[in-house]
């Protein structure tokens, strides 16, 4: 530091010495309390807030029977995007990583999700089943591994086939698993899916982790989603349903999915990782914003430039304080 | 044996010091002060009160919902007034704070050792996204289905998933009304306290005497 700034940084840590003016500070609270107060009532009166009603497994199975049905059959295939997504639920996937740094998989699995059994095979076990289904049931659990699996991965490729139009399939050898998914859909349909995935056989329930994943594998959430402009790739992180203003505040790390290289799975290794990028990159620009004060450069920013003359109009004009010259 | 005098401003003793750094840097009139510099004369100092004002009709309005609980608002009209009155508090606290934050930022308000007083303003910033991102994710309605479904990769991707469970709202519904609130209003207050104790940032040509009177 010069001698001369140095004069000027004692100076301005220093208590003020020079003029003053009256100044109520706690009148001046008030009154912002009462504005603020205002404001917010009337927004309230004229604008009211969002409120969609939250979706439901019923809803899914009855507005899409399908699609959950097809859902259903991935969970016990493996090959839905829960089945297969690794830390924290499985270990079925490696997950995301931030070059050598596989901070999803180190993490561990802490909430650990079996999607056939914990969505399918259990509901249908805890409640009283048509002969059919509970015959189908029982010749899962007994089955070998491979049977399973040859059954489920099967049908669920034959649905692909189709499209998903279950009454379109190609007969096979699916064992269990057509009737299996056709329980669970009735299960659905009939609303009794919705508490029981909550339950899992409990009384207090405060997690809604599977049915969140659940609901993810189908696309009903999705397509809902869309509909309503939330999807990430479209500015949806900051949007709110209807007509309203969400989470503005997010358009910084919203920005980052909408361009290369995030915004491309295919591309190695940012696109693929975006998510984890990206929340590495806001974490270091977080970072930034706290540090401001001692970055070089960033910190005379606003000593350069000059708007804190109009800021502090007043007061320049007052003391007659001229322009700094450019060095 | 006792003597009926103590020493009580022995600078050893951890209470007595406590009071004495507390009376030497905030003292009451540094506290509540009915002057201010002349050039405190701007409208961009009011954003910061305006900000603070903002958070008080929020958590004024939060506790109403909090005795209510997380899904009264669903189906009462009264329940669907008072979370409007959260949610528009909300929206109006971020845009203060975004004016005060740049308006500090363009004033360069960390000189003369206040870089404490931009530290804790731009934590609390941070922690009040964390808190109405939260506060999204307890909505128990469609739009916190579709946020705890896409915001969980984020957090999963770098592992803090595994301890911060957007899909779990009992964990959610904590953090919102209880653990983030508490930092956000201690962080504020330590903030505020901070701007009192070092008096408003003087403009930044105020000392540069090179430049005085120029256009006298
Ligand atoms: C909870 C949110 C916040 C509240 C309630 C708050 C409140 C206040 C208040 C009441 C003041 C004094 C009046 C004024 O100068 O406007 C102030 C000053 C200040 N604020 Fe904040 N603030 C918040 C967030 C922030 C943020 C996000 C930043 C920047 C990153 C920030 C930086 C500052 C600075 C540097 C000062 C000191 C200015 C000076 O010395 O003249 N604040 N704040």
């Amino acid at each position: 530091m010069s001698a001369d700034k140095s004069a000027i940084h004692s100076k301005e840590s220093a208590p003020w010495q020079g003029q003053v003016r009256r100044y109520d500070i706690v009148k001046e609270g008030v009154i912002a309390l009462l504005i603020v107060s205002l404001l917010t009532l009337t927004l309230s009166i004229f604008m009211g807030s969002p409120d969609e009603p939250s979706l439901t497994f019923k809803g899914w199975a009855a507005s899409n029977s399908d699609n959950f049905y097809t859902t259903a059959v991935q969970e016990l295939a493996g090959t839905s995007e829960s089945a297969g997504y690794g830390a924290p639920y499985n270990d079925a996937g490696v997950g995301l990583n931030l070059g050598p740094l596989w901070l999803q998989k180190w993490a561990g699995i802490h909430h650990p999700i079996n999607s056939a059994n914990d969505f399918v095979i259990t509901p249908l076990g805890e409640q009283q089943q048509p002969a059919e289904v509970a015959a189908a049931l029982s010749t899962w659990r007994s089955a070998a591994v491979v049977d399973k699996q040859r059954w489920a991965v099967d049908y669920d490729a034959a649905l692909s086939a189709v499209e998903g139009k279950v009454s379109a399939v190609k007969s096979g050898d699916y064992g269990p698993v057509p009737t299996l998914a056709k329980g669970l859909t009735a299960m659905a349909t009939s609303g009794a899916l919705d508490g029981l995935l909550l339950s899992q056989g409990g009384f207090f329930q405060t997690d809604h982790t599977k049915q969140i994943l659940f609901f993810g594998d189908g696309a009903y959430l999705d397509d809902a989603g869309t509909a309503a402009n939330l999807q990430g790739g479209t500015w949806g992180m900051m949007n709110e349903t209807g007509r309203y203003p969400g989470q503005a505040w997010l358009w910084l790390y919203s920005l980052w999915y909408q361009i290369p290289p995030f915004n491309n799975e295919e591309s190695h290794p940012i696109g693929a990782n975006a998510d984890a990028y990206i929340l590495a990159l806001m974490g270091f620009m977080t970072l930034g914003l706290v540090m401001i004060p001692f970055i070089p450069g960033v910190r005379s920013l606003p000593i350069r430039i000059p708007l804190h003359r109009a800021i502090w109009r007043q007061y320049y004009q007052t003391e007659g304080i001229g322009k700094r010259k450019k060095k | 044996m006792m003597s009926n005098k103590i020493e009580t401003q022995k600078p050893d003793m951890w209470t007595a010091r406590l009071r004495q750094s507390w009376q030497k840097n905030l003292p009451i009139e540094k506290l509540l002060p009915d002057t201010q510099p002349a050039y405190v004369a701007s409208w961009i100092y009011v954003f910061g009160v305006l900000t603070l004002s903002a958070l008080a009709v929020i958590i004024a309005s939060g506790v109403v919902l909090a005795f209510e609980g997380p899904s009264w608002y669903h189906i009462s009209d009264a329940g669907r007034f008072v979370n409007s009155l959260h949610f528009w508090s909300v929206q109006l606290f971020f845009f203060f704070m975004v004016v005060h934050l740049w308006g500090k930022f363009w004033m360069a308000a960390w000189r003369g050792k206040r870089q404490a007083t931009w530290i804790t303003g731009s934590i609390a910033f941070v922690v009040s996204i964390a808190t109405a991102f939260t506060g999204y994710l307890t909505q128990t309605n469609f739009d916190s289905q579709w946020i705890a479904f896409e915001a969980k990769d984020g957090f999963n991707s770098v592992g803090i998933g595994a301890w911060f469970t957007v899909t779990n709202l009992g964990q959610m519904l904590l953090m919102h009304v209880a653990f983030l609130p508490l930092v956000l209003g201690l962080i504020t207050v330590i903030h505020v306290l901070q701007v009192r104790r070092k008096g408003v940032v003087p403009p930044i040509d105020a000392f540069d005497q090179t430049l005085k009177g120029v256009n006298k």
